[in-house]
């Protein structure tokens, strides 16, 4: 079922005047993506499905007082962001804090192997093992640059949207961009170096 | 092939990737990628590393089930896609 999400413009008055086929199609066009937002953070569909539940919930009441200065998208990601963040730090009694600075040495995400796989087969065909590979790699990324990754090349958000949603800084989401990118390629061609050589 | 050109370029990558760069410095990373075929092999295989995962991510669906129950705690079951005429 609806595989294919209909983006149509929403219609921010009828949000504000409650109108319900107008709430629906927000919670249809957002959905999924909060739902990526939250396992990303979370790792559990228990725990995500409770923050999902919460984000709409706290949208659909904040709706009236939302001004439109950030996009509908960016305030809901927003929204849903600080809902998991909070939700992880109730669960492993820890703080994690998203701005917290990250030790950023110099030339240590310089790429280390070089190895043209983009022609692979297997990245033709999208095969389970490489979607598995990709997924392994993804969740291992520290979790300040993998929502960063998340937000901006998964979900589409602009440098400044990411920046708007984690509030941070444009120059911090890019180098946090940077780094999350280059780490993941190493390890994509890592994994390509290895199936090469068992053929 | 000199190798401190190559961290510099990898500094503007970013931006280079975004399509967010000065011209001057696009050129001159151009100009660096026609000649060094190891940051060739990097941006290419960065920029598909990219749209690799970007695919992968359009493909995350919601469990029905966990829509069903948004749908029902929102108090628009009779929104639900798939159940509608
Ligand atoms: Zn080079």
């Amino acid at each position: 079922m609806n595989s294919t999400v209909t983006k149509r413009e929403i219609d921010l008055d009828l949000l504000k005047q409650g109108n319900r086929g107008e709430l629906a199609a927000l919670v249809e066009q957002f959905s999924n993506p909060v739902y990526r937002i939250a396992m990303n953070i979370l790792h559990s569909e228990q725990d995500a499905e409770d923050i999902i539940q919460e984000t709409f919930i706290k949208v659909f009441h904040g709706i009236r007082n939302f001004e439109g200065r950030s996009s509908l998208a960016t305030w809901i990601y927003r929204i849903a962001v600080n809902e998991a963040l909070m939700a992880t730090r109730r669960r492993k009694g820890n703080l994690v804090s998203i701005d917290a600075e990250i030790d950023m040495g110099e030339g240590e995400t310089n790429p280390v192997e070089i190895e043209d796989w983009c022609c692979r087969p297997e990245v033709e065909t999208m095969d389970a093992e490489l979607r598995r590979e990709m997924d392994k790699a993804v969740a291992g990324l520290p979790e300040k640059l993998r929502i960063v990754f998340q937000l901006r090349d998964m979900e589409d958000l602009s440098i400044r949207e990411t920046a708007q949603v984690l509030g941070l800084t444009d120059s911090a989401v890019k180098t946090r961009l940077l780094r999350a990118r280059l780490i993941l390629r190493e390890e994509l061609t890592h994994y390509f170096q290895g199936t090469s050589q068992g053929q | 092939m000199d190798h401190d050109n190559c961290s510099e370029l990898l500094k503007s990558i970013e931006d280079y990737l975004d399509g967010d760069i000065q011209p001057e410095v696009c050129t001159r990373l151009e100009e660096h990628l026609r000649g060094c075929q190891n940051c060739r092999i990097v941006v290419d295989t960065l920029r598909k590393t990219i749209s690799l995962y970007h695919d992968e991510a359009c493909q995350e669906m919601m469990p029905d089930k966990m829509r069903e129950h948004l749908y029902m705690e929102l108090n628009l079951l009779d929104y639900l896609p798939g159940t509608r005429e």
